[in-house]
């Protein structure tokens, strides 16, 4: 049994039907390592926490959580896990305290211990003032952090999020990953799933998934500077049309149109240049030009659209 | 592990109290299903409205019109002048019979011949009009004995049937329908409160989240089902309390019995309950699911028609219905005074119904939770 990841994932593959929801997974976490998995809607993020957190059975493969297997040692894991699905798992008729009191009974978190581990993460997340008010009356914000705050109630190894900040406004999705540092300070090992790339970007390291394939893993700098294109932002009045034109030209990769200008990925750095040149000649204006650092967006979206071809 | 379930139990109160939608079905329905069954819906014949069509007016005609009046089971609604009314208070539904009194009525009695009454009955409601019909074969048979009396030869030996009802003498329909109430309130409340809490969790994403914690599938179906069945208990012992000294239900046998058979009947309830749940999606298709086998379960249970009037394939499906075995258990104590000696092959098959639902839903509950 390996042990050099907390988290080691082998072959793990789940199909529902004919559709192949995660797909021939590998992938090693460390320990203290806040690793997100990025992927658009659908891909299988979920199905892949479920997995991990062993209540869901793959049809093949394994993986090993803090030493614990999901085939086997399911409810070893459950001791060692916190999980905090997408929608929260909160009780809205109950208060945040008797949330808060009610997990801490699940995971038997013993009477002497309670009081002060209560205190510290109603601290952390800011939620003592609301000790009394009933869970669905807090903002989605709070919800979140009081759902953390369930999760975290017995001191886990390993916590899994769910896209956690799905629906969140950004004031509290900034508080809410402030929080995930503090806890990597103390060793907490992250899985976070996310279809923001900003986010993304926040995470020691990444993996790109798409329709059930593991793309690629590493940082988000080297992530970024993984694929060899060379990016150029042209801002035109019409970005959209020039984008339109763009796209059938020799050695541009691919376009995607943000707002007013447009990234267009291209094989070599020389050709940027060229393409100006042939936009004009189409007669299409061009405001202005400039190279650009591929963002993990583009990145997503060149590996996303490659890997469809 | 008691102590995860006592909290899972502490959970679901305070979210069943909490809920406005919950308390009605609680504390509401029991009483509303009480009072319904123990006033409006009665089988007795009472004050049934007569029309009398005296076209004889001597005083034997008057005699057994007051008669009639003084039974308590008609009332006279009017006195027909014209023929034609005889029909058109029939079609109109104003009256249900209409007692007709040819000439001669008085003339034939005096002469010592046979004298001829006629009642018609409004047969729509065929029970009504067969048991009003016996009332008024009663009042005729007694006014013609009363006549007959002292002039009737002793020697003309004479048939008395006298038939007497058991355990229900004044055969008030109450006594019957109370214990039914209990029976199918308990199945209702027991039935919706399980279903919809176990979906509501499903619904609302908590269900996942109580996955994750080390709660045993056995555990959340306890945890899940005992709040019902202390409910379930609370609700018998209100309607049995306000049934026997507010509608005067005499209960016969005994208590603790009643207790452990309501405690087996739940069994099959709370497991019906939570199979509705793992078959449905959202709180709406387990309300559907509970109304589907709710309302079946009471027409084919014998609360309200014989189970021995019913088609036979029909029959053998009533043994898959707990509420058959039920109420024969719960008129037994209540009206009989039974014991374990008469009911235990009830219980026993209650029991076992019980046992195998509760473990086809439990298995199907722990498949649906991996």
């Amino acid at each position: 049994m390996p042990d050099a990841g907390v988290i080691t994932i082998t072959g793990l593959t789940k199909s529902f039907g004919d559709n192949i929801a995660v797909d021939d997974l590998h992938l090693e976490v460390r320990r203290g390592e806040l690793f997100g998995l990025v992927g658009p809607d659908g891909a299988g993020k979920t199905t892949i926490m479920r997995l991990l957190a062993a209540i869901m059975s793959p049809d093949s493969g394994e993986a090993w959580i803090a030493g614990s297997s999901i085939l086997h040692e399911g409810e070893r894991i459950k001791e060692k896990i916190g999980y905090m699905s997408q929608r929260f798992g909160l009780y809205e008729d109950l208060t945040v305290m008797e949330n808060i009191i009610f997990y801490a009974d699940l995971y038997e978190v013993s009477k002497k211990e309670r009081p002060a581990r209560i205190e510290r993460l109603l601290g952390f997340s800011n939620l003592t003032p609301f000790k009394g008010r009933l869970a669905g009356k807090l903002s989605g914000g709070m919800k979140q952090k009081l759902g953390l705050a369930c999760a975290l109630i017995h001191t886990p190894e390993v916590l899994f999020l769910d896209e956690p900040t799905n629906g969140v406004d950004p004031v509290s999705r900034r508080d809410f990953w402030r929080i995930l540092y503090d806890l990597l300070k103390e060793q907490v090992t992250i899985f976070v799933s996310t279809a923001y790339l900003d986010e993304a970007e926040r995470c020691t390291r990444i993996g790109l998934i798409h329709k059930g394939r593991l793309i690629t893993t590493d940082t988000p700098a080297k992530v970024r500077k993984s694929i060899p294109l060379s990016m150029v932002e042209i801002w035109a009045p019409d970005a959209r049309k020039a984008a339109e034109a763009a796209k059938g030209m020799a050695g541009v990769k691919d376009v995607s149109v943000y707002g007013n200008r447009f990234h267009v990925a291209l094989a070599e750095v020389g050709l940027t240049d060229r393409i100006i040149e042939q936009l004009k000649e189409k007669g299409i204006a061009v405001i202005d030009h400039r190279q650009v650092l591929p963002s993990l967006e583009d990145v997503f979206i060149h590996i996303v659209r490659s890997s469809e071809l | 592990m008691f102590e995860r379930i006592k909290q899972m139990m502490i959970k679901e109160f305070h979210q069943i109290f909490r809920d406005k939608r919950m308390r009605p079905i609680i504390f509401l329905t029991p009483v509303l299903q009480l009072i319904i069954f123990g006033y409006a819906v009665t089988t007795d014949v009472n004050n049934v409205s007569l029309a009398v069509y005296d076209l004889d007016r001597s005083y034997e005609s008057r005699e057994l019109t007051r008669r009639f009046e003084a039974s308590g089971y008609f009332q006279v609604f009017c006195s027909i002048e014209r023929p034609e009314e005889v029909q058109d208070l029939l079609d109109r539904g104003k009256v249900l019979a209409v007692l007709q009194i040819d000439r001669g009525f008085s003339a034939d009695i005096k002469k010592g011949k046979q004298a001829e009454v006629q009642v018609l009955f409004d047969g729509t409601d065929s029970n009504t009009a067969l048991v009003a019909m016996s009332y008024a074969n009663a009042i005729i048979t007694g006014y013609a004995k009363s006549l007959g009396g002292p002039h009737v030869r002793a020697s003309a030996a004479r048939l008395d049937v006298r038939a007497r009802a058991w355990y229900n003498p004044a055969l008030r329909s109450k006594n019957y329908n109370v214990p039914g109430v209990i029976a199918i309130m308990i199945m209702l409340i027991c039935l919706l409160l399980t279903s919809m809490a176990v979906v509501r969790e499903r619904e609302i994403g908590t269900m996942e989240q109580l996955m994750v914690t080390p709660l045993k599938p056995a555990e959340m179906i306890l945890g899940k089902t005992i709040p019902f069945a202390i409910i379930g208990f609370f609700d018998m012992f209100l309607v049995t309390i306000v049934g026997v000294f507010w509608f005067s239900i005499p209960i016969q046998g005994s208590l603790p019995l009643l207790v452990l058979c309501t405690a087996i009947y739940l069994l099959s309830v709370l497991g019906i309950g939570l199979f509705i749940s793992t078959i449905s999606k959202t709180q709406q298709q387990a309300m559907m699911g509970t109304f589907l086998f709710f309302a079946p379960a009471i027409l084919l249970s014998g609360l309200m028609f014989p189970i021995e009037n019913m088609p036979v394939a029909v029959q053998y499906g009533t043994y898959l219905n707990p509420l058959r075995y039920f109420l024969v258990i719960i008129r037994g104590i209540f009206l009989k005074g039974n014991g374990i000696p008469i009911l235990w092959p009830q219980m026993l098959s209650l029991f076992i119904l019980g046992a195998a639902v509760m473990t086809i839903s439990a298995l199907r509950f722990r498949k649906r939770l991996v």
